[in-house]
């Protein structure tokens, strides 16, 4: 596996490989239509509404509503794909609970601008609860792709997934993780780069930091594992279970709260089938601030080098036994 | 009077008999349900009988009363908790067994204290969160008219339910996207959990307000079947906008001691004694009494 390397151009964000892909998975998909509320530029979908303008649906600034009417369309044998950003998908979490998990229609959130990754826009624009938020609510697939390439082959598998899902995509350019032929399976962690001695669980745009920081354990003769974990939910808790049995210590990363998103799914996949020291790189049940997404990664301790400390202390309570 | 004229006054009449009589058997199994589960909303249930009836018997197309014909009229009961009057209309339709509605709220049943539409098709959505039947229709009116199917959707709210942000952001929406094959019908018993509408939250002017977001207001009095199915038929003659009947109704109609008294809005309790009274006030057979208190 190659390094990760930043693209450059904006228009490699996660949400523009979102709003890529699904405009060309709706040529072949005619039941698909999209949902927005008056941020299509924002959230990648922009390219389903110039592709498909009949298939487009607009709800303007009212995310509640627009979440349950994603609930009624689906009812009609149509599979709605609801947009909007993280934070204004948690305004709509009683609706997508009970509209669409609870009615079990066969409805897509995703939501763009979620994390630290929102950068300047501040606290109240970040969420860091929504992976906590809608793990929680049964039947509801929870999915945070690494990056453009996988972002494309997850839209594509949660599209013909029949149920409920909900997608973190991301506002920021996105490293490169993958090159073709990845095979995206939802409910399947992927391991990126093999090791022995601790095993680094990530997703979203931590995923590539987790892959920095093996490197950096490298250089001081850590054999560090490194596992995409995209599906949070239901997690792979084989993989989950067997990194434990292989490698003895885990640390989780993710750009959320540490409280219930991946490092959450992790430990509980654990404790039920093979404890081990796990440590959690994420935000310390704080909120966010406005500054540049790199800024705020490193304040917020999500880097390289973060994941490489957690990691060594996993290790030391690995040998402390 | 011609020959004609008393020919069509008499098949009206034999349908007003028959919407009477489902909007009786509606409201008796609906109370025997609340009764027998020892909880559920009974004043609700009792102010949307009429307008269930009228519905279900005379307006809605549901071919085989099923849920699965992709083109019939969907009905989305947004006041979720009238869920007793919902079953027990279905059972006067003879869409479901007796037993749907007097097993509300029961364990292991169909008959959730919501109503689920994992549980029960004919309820086309779950609801019980105020505000989200109501959006739940306007996507399945949305939905439909995407796909060129000619049914059309139909969702009761409560009077209370539209202190909700959710339905006036679905207000908008629906009149935006100009959702004519929507109609949206508001038991407006003026009562709410705590006390009346005017003292929560007020809603008037609560026509003017609907008409202001762009829809066609009728009100009318909501136990008045001729009006109510005047109603209905304006709303499905109305080609530009999506309708709003505000029926001006009675909480707890038909039971004497509950008409209009806020504290028969919650889920209750009911007494043997209250329950024959209000059985036998709302026109039970002895024979049905028996069986259902039981």
């Amino acid at each position: 596996m190659s390094a990760p390397s930043l693209i450059a151009a904006s228009g490699d964000s996660l949400r523009e490989a979102f709003g890529k892909a699904l405009a060309t998975l709706a040529e072949t998909r005619e039941r698909l239509v999209a949902l927005d509320a008056d941020i299509a530029g924002g959230t990648g979908l922009h390219h389903f509404r110039k592709a498909h303008p009949s298939r487009f649906f607009q709800f303007g600034i009212a995310e509640q509503n627009m979440m349950a009417v994603a609930g009624g369309m689906a009812a009609t044998g149509l599979i709605p794909v609801v947009t909007t950003f993280a934070v204004f998908c948690l305004r709509a979490v009683e609706q997508a609970r009970l509209s669409i998990a609870y009615a079990k229609r066969n409805v897509k959130i995703v939501a763009s601008h979620p994390g630290l990754d929102v950068g300047p826009d501040g606290g109240s624009a970040q969420a860091l609860e929504d992976l906590a938020a809608f793990r929680a609510i049964p039947g509801m697939t929870v999915l945070s792709p690494a990056d453009p390439h996988e972002m494309a082959l997850a839209t594509q598998a949660a599209v013909d997934f029949d149920g409920p899902v909900y997608m973190r995509t991301g506002r920021s350019p996105a490293c490169s993780v993958y090159a073709n032929g990845h095979v995206f399976r939802i409910g399947k962690g992927h391991i990126l780069r093999d090791g022995h001695d601790v095993t680094l669980i990530a997703c979203g745009v931590e995923v590539a930091r987790a892959l920095e920081a093996a490197k950096l354990l490298a250089a001081e003769n850590i054999s560090a594992r490194v596992v995409n974990m995209a599906t949070i939910k239901p997690i792979d808790a084989d993989l989950v279970a067997r990194c434990a049995e292989e490698t003895g210590a885990i640390v989780t990363a993710e750009d959320h709260n540490t409280i219930g998103g991946l490092g959450g799914a992790v430990a509980e996949a654990l404790v039920r089938a093979r404890p081990c020291p796990v440590e959690f790189v994420g935000l310390e049940d704080v909120f966010g601030e406005s500054g540049e997404p790199d800024e705020l990664a490193e304040k917020y301790r999500l880097t390289a080098p973060h994941i490489a400390a957690a990691a060594k202390r996993a290790l030391k309570r690995k040998r402390h036994g | 009077m011609s020959a004609i004229s008393l020919a069509a006054r008499q098949d009206q009449d034999r349908v007003y008999a028959r919407l009477a009589a489902i909007a009786a058997r509606t409201r008796q199994l609906a109370i025997a349900g609340i009764y027998r589960a020892g909880s559920g909303h009974p004043g609700g249930a009792l102010s949307a009988a009429d307008l269930l009836a009228v519905l279900y018997g005379a307006e809605l197309n549901i071919p085989g009363g099923t849920a699965d014909d992709p083109a019939r009229d969907r009905f989305v009961l947004s006041k979720g908790h009238a869920a007793p009057a919902l079953y027990a209309v279905w059972a006067a339709m003879g869409y479901v067994a007796d037993a749907v509605p007097l097993a509300l709220r029961r364990i292991g049943t169909a008959s959730q204290g919501h109503p689920h539409v994992l549980d029960l098709p004919l309820s086309e959505t779950s609801t019980g969160s105020l505000g989200q039947g109501f959006s739940v229709a306007i996507g399945m009116a949305l939905g439909l008219r995407h796909q060129y199917v000619a049914a059309r959707v139909y969702a009761m709210l409560g009077d209370g339910e539209c202190q909700e942000g959710e339905v006036w952001e679905g207000a908008m929406c629906a009149a935006h996207h100009g959702l004519s094959n929507l109609c949206a019908i508001i038991d407006y018993n003026k009562l709410q959990s705590d006390d009346r509408n005017a003292n929560i939250m007020g809603l008037e002017p609560f026509a003017a307000k609907w008409r202001a977001f762009g829809w066609h207001a009728i009100e009318i009095d909501g136990h008045d079947r001729a009006a109510i199915l005047a109603a209905l038929a304006e709303a499905a003659a109305t080609h530009d906008r999506p309708t709003i009947v505000i029926a001006h109704t009675i909480k707890g109609k038909g039971v004497s001691y509950m008409e209009d008294r806020p504290l028969w809005h919650g889920s209750v309790k009911m007494k043997p004694d209250e329950t024959r009274q209000a059985l036998a006030e709302l026109g039970a057979t002895e024979t049905d009494i028996a069986t259902w208190m039981a």
